[in-house]
């Protein structure tokens, strides 16, 4: 088979836990995949020591996750590998699905205007880690290749680990543990716990292939094409000119003979015509399952990504959700180890991440059900939507070969403040933030946005039409803390082009801001560490903001 | 009036955060309600269901233009 990409191969260094005793760390992740280097990127921020452990050498083998949603990418970029990822990464945006022999219609996302990144990207599963150990590498994060968990003892108030490697085995304790460890996490199964959730009686072939010609950047989708009836079929743009071939197969086919590229290569003959160039990078034959962890958190155990739920590749909610749980952890992580937080704020990542799999697995099981109608009433149903998607725009609608990965709103979250004034628009509290171009301090170049200033620290948003109307000795109060404790970051707003001296300053300079939040002369919005919305008001109180953020740390 | 041809499904008092939402809301209850159905009974379903939603529409100019829709293409 064809290769467009080397894996690096890193290098396994001898702990020093073999030769005496470490110190507890405090915090240690288990799976240097996207969602544990996130994790330790994200504490790396935070100012946490964390070490990853990972059994492997290298990146993800096959391109495996592919889709990398805007949430997504927004994170990355506050961990610092947004860019590379974006810059490597394909954008598409026009999408075609196929009833039978015919095109039923095409759509084109046309991200919406004043985002920084798009609604989506494509990129194979090993650049995103490559990207992600290079900036731990980069900001001296430690990664321990080759070295494998193979006990886990929690305790009350720390966790002791065994780990093996080529030299021995050795231990190591820590005050959290991170686990990151996959769908089939190891962890997972040494502490006894469960993961619930239904299997798809179903496989799936899936194929990277290189193109030897150009072919249209686009998402092709089939159901039932002449070329592979009964079943459905989904052509992906990835990077370096390969594209991702997914063949649903029926639960009956044999996953190792439709492996085998004298059965693979007819097949995509067939589909792409006889005349058309390409060369097999990598093949493989999956079934899935949608489950989740009653609970993500268990003790001084943290569970995130695939470790904590699993859902079916449609609708790319797989690495998307997993990072967006790191998102979510890791500054209510920093503040309990700070001990300016009980503990219990690790329950509500737990509530909040739970609130999220669950749409995500809805989300993705309801692609699934369309693309594999279970019974012959729903492929009736689903005939008859495919007919009437032709000429009429309510049935696309209803069209489901997987919904765009997007983030959950906390809607229900404790830690969020009920809005005491009326608002119109998105973004209520538990919301995550939409992006807007935005100006600094009156005079760098206004290609900035919005969510490039926000984020790591809790931050008022104050929208003002005029600022020299702002009130400097309650700003100065807000920067220094009502209580010493959770200093608040204030961020001005404005319409206009003068800046506050010595306060962040961003002018709203498409009034995106303004529009997508709301806001007018007088607005405050609070906003959490990752990017949510935790209280929002029509003006500026400081023991409001003060008593917002004792409860968006679990200490009201 | 004619027939809505454009998306309306949609729930009263409830605020939707995707513009999927309500119609894949509607298409897994719909899907839903043929659960553990023989063939014939869900065709069976369906009529009723014809039936029920005809009589709540009553306008038989609408209902005529449906069924002209829905004969096409088969």
């Amino acid at each position: 088979m064809l290769k467009t990409y080397t894996y690096p191969k890193y290098h396994y260094q001898r702990p020093p836990e073999l030769d005496a005793a470490g110190a507890r760390r405090p915090v240690l992740i288990v799976g240097a995949g996207p969602v544990g280097l996130t994790a330790a990127l994200d504490c790396h921020l935070h100012g946490i020591p964390a070490i990853v452990i990972d059994d492997d050498d290298t990146v993800s083998v096959g391109s495996r996750g592919l889709c990398y949603a805007k949430r997504a990418l927004e994170v990355l970029d506050r961990v610092g590998v947004g860019q590379a990822v974006v810059d490597k990464g394909v954008e598409w945006n026009v999408g075609r699905t196929f009833f039978r022999e015919k095109e039923v219609y095409s759509f084109n996302l046309l991200p919406e205007p004043d985002h920084k990144r798009p609604g989506m990207i494509n990129l194979q599963q090993y650049y995103l880690e490559e990207y992600l150990v290079n900036r731990c590498n980069e900001v001296g994060v430690e990664i321990r290749w080759k070295n494998k968990v193979v006990s886990v003892t929690p305790a009350d108030d720390y966790v002791s680990l065994q780990v093996e490697t080529a030299d021995g085995v050795y231990g190591i304790e820590c005050d959290w543990l991170i686990v990151c460890d996959g769908a089939r996490s190891p962890i997972r199964t040494m502490m006894g716990l469960d993961i619930d959730g239904k299997i798809f009686m179903d496989r799936f072939l899936i194929a990277d292939v290189v193109m030897k010609a150009d072919f249209p950047v686009e998402r092709w989708f089939w159901f039932d094409p002449p070329f592979h009836p009964n079943q459905s079929v989904l052509l992906h743009r990835e990077a370096d000119n390969v594209w991702r071939i997914d063949f649903q197969l029926g639960w009956d086919a044999d996953p190792q003979a439709e492996k085998q590229p004298d059965r693979v290569i007819p097949r995509i003959q067939a589909m792409l015509g006889k005349d058309r160039e390409f060369e097999l990078e990598w093949v493989s034959v999956y079934t899935f399952q949608c489950r989740r962890m009653n609970r993500f958190n268990h003790g001084r155990v943290m569970f995130a990504g695939d470790a904590a739920h699993q859902v079916s590749p449609f609708g790319a909610r797989g690495a998307n959700s997993g990072v967006q749980d790191t998102d979510n952890l890791v500054w209510k992580l920093k503040l309990v180890i700070d001990g300016k937080a009980p503990a219990k704020l690790l329950d509500t990542y737990s509530d909040e991440r739970c609130w999220a799999a669950d749409e995500n697995i809805l989300n993705s099981t309801r692609s699934t059900d369309f693309i594999t109608p279970k019974s012959n009433a729903s492929k009736q149903i689903r005939t008859a939507v495919l007919q009437l998607a032709q000429k009429h725009p309510f049935a696309r609608k209803l069209v489901n070969s997987g919904r765009l990965s997007v983030p959950a709103y906390y809607s229900t979250s404790v830690l969020n403040t009920p809005d005491s004034d009326r608002f119109a628009g998105m973004m209520e509290p538990g919301a995550p933030m939409d992006d807007a171009p935005v100006r600094v301090n009156g005079h760098d170049p206004a290609d900035q946005w919005l969510l490039d200033h926000v984020g790591n620290r809790f931050q008022a948003l104050l929208f003002a039409d005029d600022v020299a109307t702002l009130d400097g000795s309650q700003l100065g109060a807000l920067a220094a803390g009502g209580d010493r404790q959770f200093p608040v970051q204030p961020v001005v707003i404005t319409p206009g082009s003068k800046a506050v001296p010595g306060i962040l300053t961003l002018q709203d300079v498409k009034g995106r801001f303004a529009q997508r939040y709301d806001a007018r002369d007088g607005t405050v919005y609070l906003a959490r560490p990752d990017q949510h919305v935790a209280a929002r008001w029509r003006s500026l109180n400081l023991a409001s903001i003060r008593a917002a953020v004792l409860r968006a740390t679990c200490n009201a | 009036m004619s027939l809505q041809l454009t998306p309306n499904f949609h729930q009263p008092d409830h605020r939707y955060h995707r513009d999927f939402s309500p119609g894949d809301d509607f298409y897994q209850l719909l899907i839903d309600s043929h659960r553990d159905l023989s063939d014939e009974q869900s065709a069976l379903l369906n009529a009723k269901l014809v039936l029920l939603l005809a009589n709540h529409i009553g306008n038989l100019d609408i209902l005529r233009e449906a069924m002209q829709l829905a004969r096409e293409d088969i």
